[in-house]
């Protein structure tokens, strides 16, 4: 038995399929977030079966790549049943979609989902009247609350149950702007609206979108973001990190420093450490900070004040998704670039996006530049980070052949985010980074500890050095560099850990440091992103991109170098 | 009477649209929003530094650029 959940973007889909199937697929507030379907089993009156949460789509003829997606396995695979989940403030919209799943003749439930805020702003439905007219049933739901969550599933399983094709009470006409009207006209007969109150969207966003607050509330909003995530990030780090170095002092001189087994817990303690206190302590904060974001639905209101400017980097506001989510970690942005229908636009949003640093290389900038210059120095490193993917754009997009189309995009009603889906969504990204990330920080600490054992390192310094003697960094940074390839964070605990673990100030100048940290902001994107960006966009694209990143960090390391010797 | 397009009409006034120039897979991608010729929309808000038209279409809000609003031609309801 396979279910197979549908319906248009922000209909809480994916929180529906959350409650039922336990934390698999990412909900977001802002539409495009399901970007490639998530399966999974479930119980259901003693029964398992598979239930599939599809991309969300306004129609089956969608042309972006997410809604052909849907497209291709409503008609491929064996749907059992279709349960078509609908955003009850707005049914005219969602019934133009059940009405295109209706001609297929697949059995099929109507949810009305969100009742509670349709209720709120003075709407009242006719369930049991639509269900007649239409012939499917209908059933209220509100997923974020899992009220309606068991009765729909058993109608769902009760109606597969149905033999024969459904009788189809309304004749559905095929041509789009015939099902629309319809659609409007059965909206309207069974909806009735109540007084039309003023909703806290339209006086939130009175202040958030005004022209000239909307522009500071966002200032202030990420300014405060960011300090946040510094404040937590640091309190943690200090502490974390003395502690470490106090153990590691302590196995040292029971062990001797120099003996191969002094060297591997070495290296076994500056991996561990690197991820609890370096990295872990930045990226909780950052992913929650961020999930908050969207499932508030603030991101969307930062797309529209942003598709101005974006315009000047050859991209409309729906590519600042990508850029935004950059910020947390390059591989969702470059999934996410799904969300733009024109190939070029996809390759330009992925080429800027993964120059974004992500919350790695944000605990690089922290934990380095931060830490010894001073918040005000990472600030300046965001900054220039922006400025120079502005030129970039302009030069890319000038290179490219056409003219993008433009913005079209929801506005979502803001949302007071449940704890339980911002905390899964950053749970889901945080277990990524210690399953795969922190392991690999540790057993990267561990090869460098041999490789500093048996005086390899040398040798490996010496094939970059061309880069770190031009850039004025001591060679001990190029393994560090390699290694950064693998993970981002690694750049920075190896370089610790290849410098003599000791603390930073006393090996590196304040320069070095700032250009070090701004060549890994910008350099080769990390290996999972750029696997990312072959499935994306394919080997040639991916190449290019990789080249493409490598040529601006020299370019923003050297120039980092030159005007960083006139202040530091 | 014709007002003109999306971009020229003035805030919070009751609009039907009545025609979408622009190639082909504009009027297809608007549909997908469900934006139709006749339906009914008001303007919300003009954002700053040329940036998108927010509007208001069977009770929900889209944001266009402004390079497609001005090809959305409307008329005062």
């Amino acid at each position: 038995m396979r279910f197979a959940l549908i319906g248009q973007p922000n209909c809480g889909k994916s929180t529906l399929f959350n409650q039922v199937a336990g934390y698999k697929a990412e909900t977001g507030n802002f539409h495009g977030t399901t970007v490639s379907f998530t399966e999974s089993k479930v119980r259901l009156a003693g029964e398992v079966s598979h239930l599939v949460d599809l991309p969300g789509t306004y129609t089956l003829a969608g042309t972006n790549p997410a809604e052909t997606e849907t497209q291709r396995y409503l008609q491929s695979r064996q749907v059992d049943v279709i349960i078509n989940v609908s955003d009850a403030s707005h049914l005219a919209q969602g019934l133009d979609l059940t009405l295109e799943l209706m001609a297929l003749g697949r059995p099929m439930v109507l949810a009305l989902n969100m009742m509670d805020e349709a209720k709120r702003i003075g709407l009242r439905m006719d369930g049991p009247g639509l269900a007649q007219e239409l012939g499917i049933p209908v059933m209220p739901l509100i997923a974020s609350k899992g009220q309606g969550v068991l009765s729909l599933f058993t109608k769902a399983l009760s109606q597969s149950r149905q033999t024969g094709p459904t009788s189809m009470k309304v004749q559905i006409p095929q041509e789009d702007s015939l099902r629309h009207r319809l659609a409007g006209e059965l909206a309207a007969k069974y909806v009735n609206q109540g007084e039309r109150r003023l909703t806290l969207r339209d006086r939130l966003d009175d202040l958030l979108l005004h022209p000239v607050w909307g522009y500071v509330f966002m200032a202030f909003i990420l300014y405060l973001f960011f300090q946040v995530v510094y404040g937590i990030g640091s309190s943690i780090e200090r502490p974390v990190l003395a502690t470490f170095n106090g153990w590691t002092d302590q196995l040292l001189q029971k062990v001797g420093g120099q003996t191969l087994g002094g060297e591997l817990i070495f290296g076994l303690l500056q991996g561990i450490s690197g991820g609890l206190a370096i990295a872990l302590p930045y990226l909780v904060p950052f992913l929650f900070g961020l999930g908050l974001l969207e499932d508030i639905g603030y991101l969307p209101r930062i797309a529209f004040l942003m598709d101005g400017l974006m315009h000047r980097l050859g991209l409309h506001g729906k590519a600042i998704v990508p850029f935004i989510l950059g910020y947390g970690c390059n591989i969702p942005a470059v999934m996410s670039t799904r969300i733009l229908e024109e190939r070029q636009d996809r390759f330009l949003a992925a080429a800027l996006a993964v120059l974004v640093p992500c919350s790695a290389r944000l605990a690089v900038v922290f934990g380095l530049v931060a830490f010894y210059l001073g918040p005000l120095w990472a600030l300046a490193i965001y900054l220039f980070n922006i400025l120079v993917i502005a030129f970039m754009g302009r030069l890319l997009s000038r290179l490219l052949p056409e003219e993008t189309p433009g913005l079209i995009m929801e506005m979502p009603v803001y949302r007071i985010p449940t704890f339980k889906t911002v905390f899964g969504k950053a749970w889901f990204r945080v277990r990524e980074f210690l399953v795969v990330a922190w392991p690999l920080l540790i057993v990267g600490s561990l090869a460098l500890a041999l490789l500093t054992y048996f005086n390899i390192s040398p040798a490996l310094n010496w094939t970059l050095r061309p880069v770190t003697w031009l850039l004025g960094l001591p060679a001990e940074t190029g393994v560090p560099l390699i290694f950064g390839v693998l993970r981002k964070e690694l750049s920075l605990i190896m370089l610790r850990q290849a410098l003599g673990g000791a603390d930073f100030s006393t090996v590196l100048t304040p320069l070095q440091m700032l250009t070090f940290t701004v060549f890994v902001v910008f350099y080769i994107p990390c290996l999972p992103t750029l696997a990312a960006l072959r499935r994306e966009l394919g080997t040639r694209s991916m190449l290019i991109i990789a080249g493409f990143t490598m040529i601006v960090a020299l370019a923003a390391a050297l120039l980092t170098h030159g005007l960083g010797s006139l202040f530091l | 009477m014709i007002i003109g397009t999306l971009l020229s009409s003035p805030v919070e006034t009751d609009l039907k649209i009545t025609a979408i120039d622009g190639e082909k897979n504009l009027n297809v991608k608007l549909r997908q929003y469900g934006l139709f010729i006749g339906d009914q929309v008001r303007v919300l808000r003009l954002a700053r530094l040329g940036g998108p038209v927010l509007i208001e279409a069977n009770g929900r809000e889209i944001a266009l650029g402004r390079g497609i609003a001005g090809k959305i031609s409307v008329e005062a309801v």
